[in-house]
């Protein structure tokens, strides 16, 4: 196995384009999926991050979105529906030097995978998962998802559907995920810092993309992701900084109580002194937790990027660490010894 | 008093007693102290389905069957000489495993009317005459052991968990067993409480001494040494032996050993054997169930190491569509199924073999695998060793199947050399001129097996259909009938690493009695006893189950009947019928419980005289 340290990076890596990551599959999404964004903004963001390309791998389960490691010339491997989680483990566990990406969709991931998912937040592997919450089963052509908002009306759900939206965001952080993000498919900029930032941690990082399903849920984040409503219905977190918001810069958030609260600063009443200021490192996740609850609470915006980034041992760095320790205490496993331990005897 | 010393062939005891009150424990030291001994041994545990129910209930026993003996042999015996039963629930459970006039020696303070209530006995079967025809050599356990421990410090709780010692004492003077095994095992597993070591050790001579002084007992016996072919042997449990051939598989080929499992029964301790094997680097993942289990597993082959994944029925049952994805991804997975009685949770701690099918069958699609069974606890090592070398070389998911009677059972294993194992060749290629992730070898028709790392080898798999040689995704409908042949073909072609087909006795008689799996005991000691009597019987047992040995459609003509024993409703008889349009005939059993080898016995005798 090949042991490289990003400070050991060979020059041809530096030189690499999006074109090299490109696959020479015909993409075969519906013309205007969100999915185009987030792969295009993938592609570019790669050869920015230093490491060789063979070390990349890209696992997806099924769905639309998972269809997404056919299209990036890396190692990949579409496995089965929510399932990903695991394999990307093993992955990562057989080969802790490799890069390794988890593509999913909000079915794949939070209803056949979800208890998948908790568990790759909790044990801290060093990979990153890109969830593509377009609220909808777009393969499956339109029925309700775990992300779906109550009452929505699908093919499977004629009079509305009944069951209470998971959050991911929540969700996330409750499990113990050590790198929490929330990015827009349609904000490419934001997307690609979303993405560099969730690889540059160490530890399991998760990254939720608000993206569109044009044939299926069109529209279903516009208010988050469009001109006219987006800058009033989201607030982007920035570490150290107040929570502000707003066309003008003119709201912000503050904390009454255990409840988020939206204020003017312009009512002379409030000063950004006053307003929640975001702590990404923070080790206590409680913060992170009250944001993300935002999501659900009518009149706040959205919260959106970074809303934790700690740093915890890795699955895979103990594990080594364990087997270091083993072949100290025990030496180096040898395989006659070990056949021939315990009471044995000979015949003649 | 003067003792007889008297010399005997072989003997099978049964020790039982409410789970927790160390039957296991006993039975085992028993096990080893014989084997050391040069006795040929084979021991069946019993365990409950409950872990700790209610003391003295039928429901708790937990009962640890040995035999040891002079000759050759293939199972823990159909009938028991000897019965130690701690309390009157373990009397009734296993009363009918003691031959006539065997040895019963029971602890007669725990027979008290509390304990006769909870066993379901109306009167006390010490007192009234259903016990007489057995020698009954009843025993103050309890108060011998509270005697004898007085002096130490121990609780009075304490000192009555040193009464399976005491047994052990009892039993290892009745066979003439040396104690110095236990001795030794009691220092090491009370390193850290020298007064169990203490009190043990007490308990352990005070049992010995008493049959000693003591006319109730007067005879002992001797069992000879077996004979053995030479080497260097040791005691082993199969499931042991399993986690040993899974790191000498891996430690051959070079390669990681990655274990993904879910805890099961009987299948839980192989996880627990491979985690203390950190210091070979090998990594088990306890996981959240068994599709991340066998998930790590495939990501791990997927990456370039040894991934492994065990579990049993209803675990092996959820890991199926992640099987069938290592299918036509075709990467090399192991996966261990150690049968237990079904259907459903059916019954955890029975054997059974009656997933056989569903190995064959479980999986959407044209899903061929390649099935190998293991046959008894020492031969698990070279079986699951070879699972591993075919996964490698064909590149596919193989399916090593055991079961609960040979992943708990015991007995003398011949330690092979490390240098004698068959070698497992691993080439990862780094040549990217004309790579191709689906171009095959010639001969076996593996595809490479290209790791995430390797510069310019950068492919996608997964689990759509492949285009032939490039692996794309392909929905063309002949390159997805050419796909189903040549994934059918490399597991048929498998036939040519099958060794021809051993058949013991002649190769042309009246019948064949065909076994595969873990019947192998009681099936060939049946047929040992018949061909001793002079019988028109062979007995052939299968290893490789798909593809089965190319020689056996001849073999089988050899035969004007064949027999196939299993523990299942005949379901290697059906595809023995449907392969080879023969009308075999079944000998099936499903009661949690293995064949005796009686019940093998009387099929061939109704068989050779012809009254079917
Ligand atoms: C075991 C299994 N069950 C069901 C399906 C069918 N299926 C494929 S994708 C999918 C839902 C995908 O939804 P999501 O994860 O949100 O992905 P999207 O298509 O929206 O990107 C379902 C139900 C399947 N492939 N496998
Ligand atoms: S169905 Fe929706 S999610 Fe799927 S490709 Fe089309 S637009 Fe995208
Ligand atoms: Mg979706």
């Amino acid at each position: 196995m090949k042991n490289r340290t990003s400070s050991s990076i060979p020059l041809a890596v530096q030189t690499l384009t999006k074109q090299d990551f490109t696959a020479d599959q015909d993409v075969r999404w519906c013309p205007g999926c969100g999915d185009y964004s987030i792969l295009a903004q993938t592609q570019r963001i790669l050869p920015d991050l230093g490491i060789p390309k063979e070390d990349f791998v890209f696992i997806s389960g099924i769905g639309c979105s998972s269809r997404f490691p056919y299209y990036m010339n890396t190692y990949g491997f579409h496995t089965i529906h929510g399932r990903a989680p695991t394999i990307a483990s093993g992955v990562k566990a057989a080969n802790p030097d490799l890069s390794v990406w988890v593509i999913t969709g909000d079915g794949d991931a939070l209803s056949i995978g979800g208890n998948h998912f908790i568990h790759l937040m909790r044990r801290n592997f060093d990979i990153n998962m890109l969830l593509f919450n377009n609220r909808i089963y777009g393969l499956t052509k339109g029925q309700y998802s775990p992300t779906s908002e109550q009452g929505k009306k699908t093919y499977s759900t004629p009079m509305g559907s009944i069951d209470n939206p998971f959050n991911p965001i929540s969700l996330a952080l409750a499990s113990g995920a050590t790198f929490v993000a929330r990015s827009l498919d349609r904000d490419p900029a934001h997307l690609r810092g979303v993405i560099k930032a969730a690889f540059e941690h160490k530890g399991t990082s998760f990254v939720e993309i608000y993206q569109n399903c044009n044939v299926y849920n069109d529209g279903a984040f516009f208010t988050y992701t469009e001109k006219e409503t987006k800058a009033d219905n989201t607030v982007f977190l920035e570490h150290d900084e107040p929570l502000v918001f707003g066309k003008d810069a003119d709201k912000g958030i503050c904390l009454n109580g255990f409840k988020p609260e939206v204020v003017s600063l312009t009512d002379g009443a409030h000063t950004p002194d006053a307003l929640i200021t975001h702590d990404q490192f923070a080790e206590d996740r409680t913060l992170a937790y009250f944001l993300s609850r935002m999501t659900e609470a009518p009149g706040l915006p959205h919260p959106i990027g970074i809303f934790r980034s700690v740093e915890n041992p890795c699955y895979e760095g103990m594990m080594t660490e364990q087997i270091n320790a083993a072949k100290e205490q025990m030496g180096e496993g040898d395989l006659e010894a070990l056949l021939n331990a315990g009471d044995t005897w000979g015949v003649e | 008093m003067k003792k007889q010393k008297q010399l005997i062939e072989e003997a099978t005891i049964m020790f039982a007693s409410d789970s927790g009150g160390g039957s296991q424990i006993i039975g085992t030291q028993m096990t080893e102290a014989s084997a050391i001994a040069g006795n040929d041994v084979a021991t069946l545990p019993d365990y409950p389905a409950e872990i700790r129910a209610p003391a003295g209930s039928l429901a708790g026993i937990s009962g640890f069957q040995l035999r040891f003996s002079s000759l050759t042999i293939h199972t823990p015996g159909d009938i028991c000489d000897v019965l130690v039963a701690m309390n009157p629930a373990a009397l009734k459970v296993n009363i009918d495993k003691l031959k006539p006039n065997g040895v019963l020696i029971v602890d007669i303070d725990n027979f008290a009317q509390r304990n006769l209530r909870l066993a379901g006995y109306n009167s006390n079967p010490l007192e009234d005459d259903s016990l007489t025809r057995f020698q009954v050599i009843p025993v103050e356990l309890t108060r011998l052991t509270r005697e004898a421990l007085k002096d130490t410090d121990l609780t009075q709780r304490e000192i009555d968990r040193c009464k399976n010692f005491y047994a052990l004492g009892m039993v290892c003077w009745m066979y003439n067993r040396p104690m110095d095994y236990a001795f030794q095992w009691l220092k090491e597993k009370f390193a850290t409480k020298p007064q169990y070591i203490e009190a043990n050790t007490l308990a352990l001579k005070a049992g010995n001494i008493y049959c000693e002084a003591t006319e109730q007992f007067a005879t002992s016996y001797e069992i000879k040494p077996a004979k053995f072919a030479p080497g260097k042997y040791r005691n082993i449990e199969g499931n042991m032996a399993t986690a040993l051939g899974l790191v000498a598989a891996s430690q051959k080929a070079g390669l990681q050993l990655v274990y993904g499992s879910y805890p099961i029964t009987p299948a839980s301790t192989i996880l627990h054997e491979l985690a203390r094997y950190r210091n070979f680097g090998v990594k088990t993942m306890q996981m959240e169930d068994e599709i991340a289990a066998v998930g790590v597993a495939i990501g791990a082959a997927f990456s370039g190491a040894l991934g492994v994944t065990g579990s049993s029925g209803p675990g092996i049952a959820l890991k199926a569509e992640a099987i069938n994805l290592a299918m036509i991804a075709e990467l090399p997975l192991v996966v261990c199924n150690i049968q237990r009685a079904g259907p459903s949770t059916g019954m955890p701690t029975k054997t059974e073999q009656a997933d056989l099918l569903q190995m064959f069958y479980g999986r959407n699609g044209e899903s061929p695998l390649p099935i190998i069974a293991t046959s008894r606890p020492s031969d698990c090592f070279e079986t699951v060793y070879e699972a591993c070398r075919i996964a490698i070389k064909y590149m596919t998911p193989v399916i090593f199947m055991s079961d609960l009677y040979v992943a708990f059972g015991a007995e003398p294993w011949l330690i092979p050399k490390v240098s004698d194992l068959p070698a497992i060749d691993v080439d990862f290629p780094t040549d990217t001129d004309g790579f191709e992730p689906y171009l095959r070898e010639e001969v076996t028709l593996a595809r490479p097996w290209a790791i995430p790392g390797t510069p310019g080898l950068e492919h996608r798999i997964g689990g759509l259909e492949k285009a032939d040689i490039s692996g794309n995704v392909s929905y063309d409908p002949d390159n997805h009938e050419q796909m189903v042949h040549l994934r059918a073909e490399k597991v048929a072609r498998i036939v040519e690493d099958i060794p021809p087909t051993e058949i013991f006795g002649e190769s042309r008689a009246e019948l064949l009695v065909l076994s595969w799996g873990g019947t192998y005991g009681a099936v060939r000691t049946a047929v040992e006893h018949k061909q001793a009597e002079g019988e028109s019987v062979s007995h052939v047992h299968l290893r490789y189950l798909n593809p089965l040995p190319k020689d056996l459609g001849e073999v089988m003509k050899g035969f004007k009947r064949v027999l196939i024993p299993e523990l299942n409703l005949g379901q290697l008889r059906q595809l023995i019928r449907a392969e080879y349009l023969i009308d075999a005939i079944g000998l099936n059993k499903i009661q949690g419980q293995p064949f005796h080898i009686f019940e093998v016995e009387s099929k061939i005798n109704e068989l050779l005289r012809g009254d079917v």
